[in-house]
């Protein structure tokens, strides 16, 4: 999501699952839909079957996806920004773009910072021993207004546009196909295929999941998507935007909690170490609008933190004590999860909570996981299942070669509920939050999540009550009001994240008009004050549980439009708006771009933006106003230059895997892979090189399992029982490996064994003159659970992450493969 | 296996009418192979609803898994890897199960009365509690799917889930699938559904899309989309033309009246020439004469 | 003297109950094989249990006649050589059957409709072991293909009714023949009725007999 919201705003699935139905042409690219997400998949057969869609599938591997492609292209995995880009520059350059849209509704004519500049390579500023950026010159030019200097015309050479084309020129066919092993005409042919979609009563939309975000260059990769679809017109439409599938039924709810280290709820982000001053704060996040008249919604970031504050501290929060922003923590670094494992295997980490989550088996390299888990005193498992990392300490023979006598960590496992045995919501993929009901009883002494937390919580509390501690006042004050505080149930969460008013509610405009009584469950975060009036758990949540219950458990999917738009089906954050950006689908004029897919449109008799959406816009503002449709940037437009929201540039550049099979970068031999992602010392000592490793090593899922989870279900274990490898016809006729036969996969970090599955599916590509060989490893198998015992997949990674998101590169890197 | 004794057309086994005064709508299952994406929730899906449970396999170097229909697993996906043209790979996901032949051999070679059924509605199911197990059934099948149980030796196939159909609900096969690869209703309106697709299929470049719904067996009540309708052996085998192999037709065909026939008249003939001309005696001088 | 002098051994206590298992499984087997063969038929199986029994049974009791029917291929193989005689005897078939046959050419052992039926049974019984073996569930049919095991039901299926129809006729023919069972029964005929139905052999054991 670090790719979504740097171009537009939020970082979420732009439209959602049922408008995937009325696209012309959709991409699945750095993704596989039909294995991952086969009911979201429907949908695509729906507008295949009704809308005439094209289904075009570019993998390195012909997927599940590409069985029902009317076009597949084969792509060296890690290669896909140098196909996106050569895309851009086609449409650039075969003048496929929807000009209005790029005009009016992009950062096209804005004008950037002289000292900008990318040479061989490098974008302006780089620090080689830091392996970092100085951003300062990755901005916009300003005027002596504050606003950003523009160029309507598109001449000035400085301009966002032209630094576009003239960066994506290298991108030529020939580079591309060089690059990424794609056939010239079939590259050509995509583009074409998409560039159709430029015209605008066209879409194109993208599905993508982890095939893209898993590499070091994963946030770019989507970025690269997205300014296509810029440059098309094809957001705010629908059946176009950007289709983010995320991989657990609940991940969208994860990231919208704030359930990473450095963020809060609601994409609001924790302070850093330098950041000790509240109002600095604040104005650091709460951003002035960039361009005359624009919303730039995050200048409301003080309501929203203000309200979780109170919401988290309650009475405790106040004016005077900076709504306790001091009890918050200010961060040294990103405590990402390979940060977390990198500390805890330098020794340096007493205990580890891990709450549904299999880091043993999801996390790369396997080995160094392994080894930093016994260097624990305490590991807390909080699972349904009993999972690989639960008995990371016990000796499995070949599959976990542990000497169990050497492990002095202490396993304490706690065994939770699933879904089905909870009430509660999920947020999909779509940012709808659905509310589910129990299916059944949880087994033996199993609890719930909130349960176990509520447990440990109270007697931590406790604990500081009798003995005090360094800092008690984060723990003793936080607010605790479920009816019963050993379980806090579902509901009332719901209730705390929508959020309340604390006192009456005005109207700004009107203060005889009361918006929320006291103690009333708030309808909007427009009602969301930075006096302490109001509290929110999840800003962006607000809506959900107003005072008309629990919007969340609506079935209703009446469809008045056809178009699939059923507002009256759960809730979708922000604000039940179903297509993010719903203004980009008119012109300036406020009139749809084209009337079958009218969305919203300007009611000029209502003097409001009325339609089948929720706008997302000021409903009252009038075209003349020129508010742009990303009213989340202080541009109030897309960006196709980043400024300084990505870590290794503004424009998407193409840099090789960590583990490369080629050794070289063809656009810039000098700097070959992400300048700017962050490898720990041990680990690039780790990375394989392509004289012992020749063959490209990508892992993935399997439509019949779900992660490792599966594994542990009879049905599931029927249907696909047993570890395997899938390579191609060539690859096995020269390793003299047969179909069923048992090889060994090797990478730098370790090896696997499994059977293998010799495919056409699976192509040599030939990339920079050389053959490139794809060995698919599926990664569902383990030592625990009912299907047959197999090695952990990640013993094979490496342990590299994306710069922005710290997401591992399992997408990409080298092995070697031969009989067993 | 449902109870449904008013509506049944055809009992094996049985030489009498049936009680079929009970007319249904004849229905169908409609795989459109060309939407399929080899998921293999069907399989799971049967694999609940009937609460039937394989054994926990091993991987032959291929997809499919189970490997093969058996007692426990009603409906596999077939997978193959086709290059009809170079560089135009095709992946054909073939969902394979009993197709509810309108002509069932398996029906036809059925020794044991009542085994196997064909309601009005064209759903074919085996009865296994009149099964004797002889797996005359197997040989009797244009398309190798009925297996007998390791457990019981009984005959098991997909039942087209006649009881979930019985009650006016679809197969637990169709109502999983989440590409709407799997449908379901009367044959009338799948042949029209599946005259859709072809037109969608033939749009794409598929000139010899088609559906399949094969004649020698007298139809079928499942039917599939094909996108290469003239090639079905591409899709795993599927048999271009079956009809009831003309060896189980003659053994459960003409020689079953004819040869009883045979020996009732070999019997009959011994006896009439025992009543004409009486037994054959020694004569009694022949006899004396010893003496 | 009694009656008994007049009586020459034609079959050991062993051949009579070598032949009685053959005839008892046979049966067995006939009866159990309709049953399975035409619906008609059907209601025999109850005569073994019902149908899954019936299924279970026939093939073992088949192994079982097969194994005892090895033992009468033995015993009898050298006394069914058809010979001139024979045809020439086959020739007046019509006369014997209305019992008005006079001055017929010596018989052996065997006649040629016995020695017919003998060479049938040697040919069908191994068709029918073998085609039973691959047909028979659930131990060996899954060892063959489809087209194999429909080959095999149907020529098990002809081979059954060669078979029946051959028995039918035995049967028929020793019922009809006054004299003949006693042979199977008490392993004895009368000198009359040897010498009668057959001189060849009558003479040859006499000739045994004043050695």
């Amino acid at each position: 999501m670090a790719s979504l919201a740097p171009t537009f705003g939020r970082g979420a699935m732009t439209n959602h699952w049922v408008d995937i139905k009325n696209a012309n042409v959709i991409v699945i690219m750095g993704g596989n839909a039909a294995e991952a997400h086969p009911c979201g998949f429907k949908w695509v057969t729906e507008a295949k079957a009704h809308n005439k869609a094209r289904l075009i599938v570019v993998d390195p591997r012909f997927t599940r996806s590409a069985a029902v492609a009317d076009y597949y292209a084969p792509i060296r995995s890690g290669s896909d920004i140098a196909f996106l880009g050569g895309m851009i520059n086609y449409l650039l350059s075969h003048d496929k773009i929807q000009h209005e849209y790029v005009k009016k509704y992009s950062d096209a004519t804005f004008l950037v910072n002289g000292d900008y500049n990318f040479d061989e390579g490098l974008f302006s500023g780089y620090d080689k021993d830091k392996r970092k950026y100085d951003k300062t010159s990755w901005s916009y030019q300003k005027g002596s207004d504050g606003f950003v200097l523009v160029d309507e015309t598109l001449q000035n050479p400085r301009c966002v546009f032209n630094l576009m084309k003239q960066h994506y020129s290298r991108y030529t066919p020939e580079m591309v196909s060089k690059i990424t092993g794609t056939p010239t005409e079939q590259f050509l042919h995509v583009c074409e295929m998409i560039a159709a979609t430029s015209a605008p009563d066209k879409t194109t939309t993208f599905l993508y999941a982890l095939g893209w975000t898993q590499h070091s260059i994963g946030s770019q990769n989507i970025r690269t998507m997205a300014m296509i679809q810029i440059l098309l017109g094809n957001m705010g439409m629908a059946g176009g935007g950007i289709n983010a599938l995320r991989g657990h039924s609940n991940i969208q709810g994860l990231t919208d909690l704030g359930l990473l280290s450095n963020m809060l709820p609601g994409y609001m982000t924790l302070a850093g170490e330098k950041e000790q001053d509240f109002e600095g704060y604040l104005n650091a996040r709460a951003l002035k609008p960039l361009r005359p008249g624009q919303m730039s919604y995050w200048q409301n970031y003080p309501k929203f933190h203000v309200s979780l504050m109170k919401s988290w501290y309650g009475d405790a929060a106040t004016k005077e004590n900076n709504w306790c922003f001091d009890w918050l923590p200010k961060l040294d670094k990103v405590y990402d999860v390979l940060q977390v494992f990198e500390l805890m295997h330098q020794g340096k980490m007493n205990g580890y909570f891990a709450q549904g989550f299999n880091p043993l088996a999801s996390f790369p390299n396997k080995a160094k996981i392994g080894e930093a888990l016994a260097k624990l005193k305490y590991l807390v498992i909080i699972d349904p299942l009993a999972t690989e990392t639960s008995e990371f300490w016990k000796n499995f023979a070949e599959f976990n070669d542990v000497d169990s006598s050497k492990i002095q960590t202490e396993v304490f496992r706690l065994p939770s509920t699933c879904f089905a045995e909870e009430d509660g919501s999920l947020v999909s993929s779509s940012r709808v939050l659905q509310w589910h009901y129990k299916g059944a009883d949880a087994p033996g002494e199993a609890r719930g999540d909130a349960e176990i937390i509520a447990g440990l919580f109270l007697k931590l509390r406790e604990m500081y009550k009798q003995e005090g501690g360094a800092f008690p006042d984060a723990i003793l004050n936080t607010t605790w009001p479920y009816k019963i505080p050993d379980s806090p149930s579902s509901e009332e969460l719901a209730k705390e994240f929508n959020g309340k008013a604390l006192a009456d509610v005005t109207d700004p405009k009107d203060a005889t008009k009361v918006l929320a009584k006291a103690g009333e469950q708030l309808a909007s975060f427009a009602h969301l004050r930075d006096d302490g009036s109001t509290s929110a758990g999840c800003w962006i949540f607000t809506g959900s549980w107003s005072q008309a219950g629990n919007l969340m458990e609506r079935r209703d999917n009446s469809d008045p439009s056809g178009l699939g738009n059923t507002l009256n089906w759960a809730y979708a954050w922000p604000a039940n708006r179903r297509i993010l950006y719903n203004r980009a689908s008119c012109d300036a004029s406020g009139k749809p771009w084209d009337a079958k897919r009218k969305v919203i449109s300007w009611n000029a008799k209502e003097s409001k933006w009325t339609g089948m959406d929720v706008p997302d816009m000021r409903p009252d503002a009038a075209p003349e106003e020129n508010v742009g449709p990303f009213i989340m940037n202080p541009e109030g437009v897309a960006r196709l230059f980043a400024v300084d929201k990505m870590a290794e540039g503004p424009f998407p550049e193409h840099y090789e895997p960590f583990e490369t099979p080629i050794g070289t970068n063809p656009l810039h031999p000098n700097v070959i892979s992400n300048p700017a992602a962050r490898v720990f010392k041990d680990d690039l000592e780790a990375f394989g090189k392509a004289r012992d490793f020749p063959y490209v090593g990508t892992t993935y899922r399997l439509t019949e399992h779900f992660h490792y989870w599966t594994k542990h279900v009879r049905l599931n274990a029927i249907l696909q029982p047993e570890q395997f490898v899938e390579i191609g016809e060539e690859l096995a006729k020269s390793k003299g490996i047969k179909a069923g036969d048992k090889v060994k996969v090797s990478s730098n970090r370790g090896h696997i064994k499994a059977v293998a599955v010799v495919t056409k599916r699976l192509k040599m590509l030939s990339v920079n003159g050389q053959p490139v060989h794809t060995v698919g490893i599926p990664i569902h198998w383990g030592f625990k659970g009912l299907a047959k015992n197999g090695y952990l997949a990640n013993t094979l990674t490496p342990f590299v992450g994306d710069a922005n998101t710290q997401t591992p590169e399992f997408k990409s890197f080298l092995v070697n493969i031969e009989k067993a | 296996m449902a109870l449904q004794s008013l509506d049944i057309q055809r009992v094996s086994a049985t030489t009498t009418p049936p009680p079929g005064v009970r007319q249904t709508i004849e229905v169908a299952k409609l795989i459109d192979v060309s939407k399929c994406i080899g998921c293999k929730a069907c399989q799971a899906a049967c694999m609940e609803w009937n609460d039937i449970r394989d054994e926990i396999g091993s991987n032959a170097g291929i997809y499919d898994n189970p490997r093969d229909l058996t007692a426990d697993s009603w409906t596999v996906m077939r997978f193959s890897e086709v290059e009809l043209e170079k560089d135009k790979l095709e992946w054909l996901i073939r969902k394979d199960g009993c197709m509810h032949c309108a002509d069932p051999g398996c029906l036809k070679a059925c020794p044991a009365p009542g085994a196997i059924v064909q309601y009005s509605n064209g759903i074919v199911d085996f009865h296994e509690e009149a099964c004797i197990g002889c797996g005359y059934c197997i040989a009797g099948c244009p398309f190798n799917v009925p297996r007998i149980s390791k457990k019981d030796n009984k005959a098991y196939k997909c039942t087209l889930c006649s009881d979930r159909v019985g009650v006016g609900m679809e197969p637990a096969c169709v109502k999983s699938c989440p590409t709407g690869a799997l449908v379901f209703g009367s044959k009338a309106d799948m042949i029209e559904h599946a005259a859709e697709r072809v037109v969608d299929l033939k749009e794409r470049g598929y000139s010899n899309a088609g559906l399949y719904d094969p004649k020698g067996v007298g139809g079928t009540h499942v039917m599939y989309v094909l996108q290469h309708a003239d090639q079905p052996e591409l899709y795993h085998g599927l048999p271009k033309d079956p009809s009831i192999s003309p060896m189980v037709a003659l053994w459960k065909g003409v020689t079953k009246p004819l040869m009883s026939l045979g020996i009732g008249l070999v019997a009959l003939a011994g006896f009439f020439h025992f009543i004409k001309v009486g037994p054959n005696e020694v004569e009694e001088e022949s006899e004396s004469e010893l003496h | 003297m009694s009656i008994k002098t007049n009586l020459v051994v034609r079959y050991s206590a062993n051949e009579r109950m070598n032949h009685w298992l053959v005839a008892i499984t046979f049966i067995m087997l006939a009866l159990s094989g309709l049953a399975l063969f035409h619906p008609a038929f059907y209601f025999l199986s109850n005569l073994f249990g019902g149908g899954p029994w019936s299924r279970i049974l026939h093939p073992f009791i088949g192994v079982v006649m097969f194994v005892s029917f090895l033992g009468l291929i033995v015993k009898f193989w050298g006394h069914n050589y058809i010979t001139n005689a024979d045809r020439e005897w086959q020739k007046h078939l019509g006369e014997i059957m209305a019992n008005k046959a006079r001055n017929l050419p010596e018989v052996g052992k065997y006649n040629i409709g016995q020695k017919y039926l003998f060479w049938s049974l040697v040919v069908v019984v191994p068709m029918l072991m073998l085609s039973g073996f691959i047909v028979w569930r659930p131990y060996f049919a899954p060892f063959f293909s489809i087209s194999i095991i429909r080959l095999a039901v149907l020529i098990h299926a002809l081979a059954a009714f060669i078979a029946i129809v051959a028995i039918i006729v035995h049967v028929y023919a020793a019922i009809w023949t006054k004299g003949s069972i006693r042979a199977m029964t008490r392993g004895t005929v009368t000198t009359a009725w040897a010498k009668h139905h057959h001189p060849a052999w009558y003479k040859e054991i006499s000739k045994d007999a004043k050695l």
